[in-house]
């Protein structure tokens, strides 16, 4: 059974039945653990489901080609985030860090010299998203990033249902009938980045480009987004992908 | 630490009362932090509800409410309350708090709060002398996100809801229902370009043609019977009043009040960008002095509407101290002047039945011109039908003008000194009087007629037919610029009042009434430069009454030369300020509000503006004799060389 990253029906399978299906199939003990713990019911209410926002900086935005250097993860729910439940990890690329990727991310070549390989947190990161739902900025990147790390170091994937601030926002702000009529008259479409889409909500502007304050910000952004346009008894079924 | 805590540490690091805490503190307060998003209008904490966090705002604004519902205090980025329900044994809230703007919160833990407060006494101390963290009272508030400067678009959080004119109504009423939104702006393809049109990358316009409400749903299509399958076209509201979105929000309320709707389409250029619903205003400050005007329509007797009367003055030193400028405090003080007589014309209509022939009531001088202090006389007039027969009219519209004269003298408006009121029966004439009177006033000018065209000629239309106004304003316009002589003769009186200003830019101070050494801002200030305004406005043939409006349009002409009408906008702006910041402060005081300042109360910063003020003016007065020469008696006809030379000028 396969579902590809980036399949817009999760109806087909579902996301718990794909789930199911990996903790029956996976060979390797720890995917197998992490997809048993499975995720939500797609009925949950976002407002009691618990969540974890996730962010990764990379070497660039080709799974094949580059390398997660750094991983943020902040478990949170729609009524608190606690900063110091949140993890940060520096990783070593297995390729070369660029110049112009140091001066993005800030994260310099000493940094990642004494850096611990992705192997080396997957426990961790696994235990911290297990049982929780996923929330990402453009999970093209999370999910691609993820699943080809993991499967260069177990030889098996890593797929899970995760909700997009970045999506959200652009089935607001760029598929509604007024956008497309902004859009066919040649306007600027609305930013759906992190930071502008913050400012939109009147969030306070972060140092970006740091996974874990990305993750809060995320976060943040997702309290936001759930008040302004859903509410907290919408369905995480409605929202994942 | 985390990198985000670092973020957290060091914003509340610049706030009291966390600045004074040592590092380690600070460090485990950031360390223990917790966050919620809240959207504004939220209610943050319910009255009882127990507290078990400290609540510090991370950005946004909060207010506080006391039990009464009166507003306790407000609060925005740095501030932290919650602590006094902390302190208490019981630990519940005791003023409830909602959120005025989107506001991230950050909460620090009740346990955490208690060892801070148990390791540091400064801390402690804050907290427990609350009450001089109190940075506002409702009594002395400043508004900083207030309507004055607030643009309208801050107030649109969504897109507007559009749908065609051949949608159905049904169709119309789920899209509303979906969008969660109480109107739907109406928007059709158009052959034709207009001032709703905005252009399509096919070449099309399309046209903002109609706005449809919810309270249309019940008053045009349930109460008339109209089935589901109706158009929308044919319910719509046609009448579409909009506000641009760089407007302030406080015009956009004056566009509401004045035009009696809830929901007003914001555009960008041409285009709908959003709605404003009058509740969002409310929302977004509850306390302005301009609900006044919605009061003043719902009185039903001239008594009850003088009640009102104290309300101005309380309201025009609200605006002051929000910090409002001149052009929004008088806009505002004309809005409420004008929504006093369109009333009282309302209910004397009421009181009298419908008028017999048609009629506008105007509105002269400085209400005319939307620049009205607040001990401002009311100057009014009838334009009335041509139709119009002294015999079985006459008796009607002298009753109506003595109902509305004497309503606004009880409203606060005095009588006019001059009598340019409406219930002088030479200021209640037929259109075609008017023109006459107006015309014979620029053909052969005499010292009278001066006085009276400086009077008459700022005129705007306040209730019925609009149009007779108009065409009033339009004559002007038409006939001034051809009437060079006039015009000299309206500079030269415009000159008669010189700025107090000597000749080593000393003031020349005068006595006033009580014989105090003074200045009177408006005899030697603004009414001097209106004057002149004036004379440049008649000149360039401009329709705009307001004097900034008048000066916008002279600065499209060559009349004057660069930067000139920018000096004369500031010198303007000026010394209305000073005015107005010195009857507000009479008002305050309890005493009577005139125009004489003594320059000795004023500090010297202000003291040298105002002499370049009055610099202006004078520089501006010889200007005026320089450029409207009386032609020479030999060769002079009214359009003659006269007309030539006015080309000139355009």
């Amino acid at each position: 059974m396969t579902l590809r990253a980036g399949a817009r029906r999760p109806s087909q399978p579902t996301w718990p039945d794909y789930m199911a299906s990996r903790a029956q199939q996976a060979r390797e003990s720890r995917l197998a653990d992490f997809f048993t713990r499975g995720t939500l019911d797609p009925d949950t209410p976002i407002g009691e489901a618990p969540l974890v926002a996730m962010d990764f900086e990379t070497t660039g935005l080709d799974s094949s080609r580059h390398d997660i250097v750094s991983v943020g993860v902040m478990p949170f729910t729609l009524s608190r985030i606690r900063p110091a439940d949140g993890r940060y990890w520096v990783l070593s690329p297995r390729r070369k860090l660029s110049d112009e990727s140091v001066a993005f991310h800030h994260i310099t070549h000493a940094e990642v010299a004494d850096a611990p390989d992705f192997a080396a947190i997957i426990d961790e990161l696994l235990d911290s998203l297990a049982g929780r739902l996923v929330v990402v900025h453009y999970r093209q990147l999370e999910r691609t990033f993820l699943d080809a790390a993991v499967r260069e170091r177990l030889g098996e994937g890593l797929l899970m249902p995760m909700i997009d601030t970045m999506s959200l926002e652009a089935r607001i702000h760029r598929q509604s009938w007024w956008a497309r009529l902004r859009r066919w008259a040649g306007r600027p479409m609305a930013s759906i980045r992190l930071h502008e889409s913050r400012q939109r909500y009147h969030l306070p502007a972060y140092t970006g480009h740091h996974a874990l304050v990305d993750s809060l910000a995320t976060a943040e952004l997702l309290q936001a987004q759930i008040l302004y346009h859903y509410d907290w008894e919408t369905p995480v079924g409605a929202l994942w992908r | 630490m985390n990198v985000e805590q670092l973020d957290i540490r060091g914003h509340m690091a610049q706030f009291a009362p966390f600045d004074d805490l040592p590092d380690a503190l600070l460090d485990r307060i950031a360390g223990e932090v917790e966050i919620r998003y809240f959207q504004a209008g939220s209610e943050l904490l319910v009255k009882d509800q127990p507290v078990e966090a400290l609540w510090y705002i991370r950005s946004g604004a909060v207010e506080m409410y006391q039990r009464s519902g009166r507003l306790f205090n407000r609060l925005s980025e740095g501030d932290i309350f919650g602590y006094s329900d902390l302190l208490r044994s019981n630990r519940r809230v005791r003023y409830p708090v909602s959120a005025i703007e989107d506001t991230l919160i950050y909460f620090i833990p009740g346990d955490v709060f208690e060892a801070i407060c148990e390791e540091d006494d400064d801390f402690a101390e804050f907290v427990e002398t609350g009450g001089q963290r109190l940075k506002v009272t409702v009594e002395q508030q400043r508004d900083d996100s207030g309507l004055m400067t607030t643009r309208v678009r801050k107030l649109i959080s969504r897109q507007p809801q559009m749908v065609e004119a051949s949608m159905s109504l049904q169709q119309a009423a789920l899209q509303m229902r979906d969008a969660n939104v109480t109107c739907v702006l109406v928007v059709d393809v158009t052959e034709t370009h207009s001032a709703y049109t905005f252009t399509g990358p096919d070449g099309r316009h399309w046209q903002l043609n109609g706005i449809l409400t919810d309270r249309d749903f019940c008053t045009r299509v349930l109460a008339e019977g109209k089935s589901a399958q109706t158009p929308v076209g044919e319910v719509m509201s046609r009448k579409v009043i909009v506000v641009q979105s760089d407007e302030s929000v406080y015009e956009a309320m004056l566009c509401m009040l004045r035009n009696q709707v809830h929901h007003l389409p914001v555009l960008h250029r041409r285009q709908p960008v959003g709605v404003l619903h009058l509740s969002d205003i409310v929302r977004h400050e509850t306390h302005s002095s301009l609900f006044l005007v919605n009061n003043i329509f719902v009185q039903n007797t001239p008594e009850q509407l003088a009640r009102l009367a104290p309300e101005v003055g309380t309201g025009f030193v609200r605006m002051v101290a929000d910090g409002a400028n001149s052009e929004m405090v008088c806009r505002a003080l004309a809005t409420i002047g004008r929504a006093f007589t369109q009333r009282l014309i309302e209910l004397a209509e009421a009181e009298l039945g419908p008028a017999p022939v048609p009629y506008c009531f105007m509105v002269l001088g400085s209400m005319a011109r939307e620049e009205p202090t607040i001990n401002a006389d009311q100057d009014n007039a009838l334009v009335l039908h041509d139709d119009y027969d002294p015999e079985r009219h006459g008796e009607y519209f002298e009753a109506l003008a003595r109902l509305v004269c004497d309503g606004l003298d009880a409203c606060g408006y005095p009588y006019c000194k001059g009598d340019v009121m409406a219930t002088n029966p030479r200021w209640r004439k037929p259109l075609q009087v008017w023109k006459r009177y107006f015309t014979e006033w620029m053909d052969e000018p005499n010292g009278e007629r001066l006085l009276h065209s400086s009077i008459f000629f700022d005129l705007a239309p306040v209730h019925g037919e609009t149009p007779m106004v108009e065409a009033l304003q339009d004559l002007i316009a038409e006939l001034a610029p051809q009437r060079p002589i006039f015009l000299a003769a309206l500079a030269r009186n415009a000159k008669n009042r010189t700025p107090p200003l000597g000749f080593f830019r000393q003031f020349v101070m005068e006595q006033d009434g009580e014989h105090r050494k003074s200045i009177n801002l408006k005899r030697r200030g603004t009414a001097p430069l209106t004057d002149l305004v004036r004379v440049h406005a008649l000149a360039c043939g401009s329709k705009a009454q307001n004097s900034f409006a008048r000066l916008d349009d002279i600065a499209q002409t060559k009349l004057l030369a660069d930067g000139v009408t920018e000096r004369l906008r500031y010198a303007f702006e000026f010394m209305s300020m000073v005015r107005i910041r010195h009857q507000a402060d009479a008002v305050e005081r309890g005493v009577e509000p005139d125009n004489s300042v003594d320059p000795e109360n004023i500090g010297s910063r202000e003291r040298h503006h105002l002499k370049d003020a009055f610099e202006a003016i004078s520089n501006a007065q010889k200007f005026l004799s320089f450029r409207y020469t009386m032609p020479s008696r030999s060769g002079s006809s009214r359009t003659g060389g006269g007309s030539e030379e006015q080309r000139g000028h355009r």
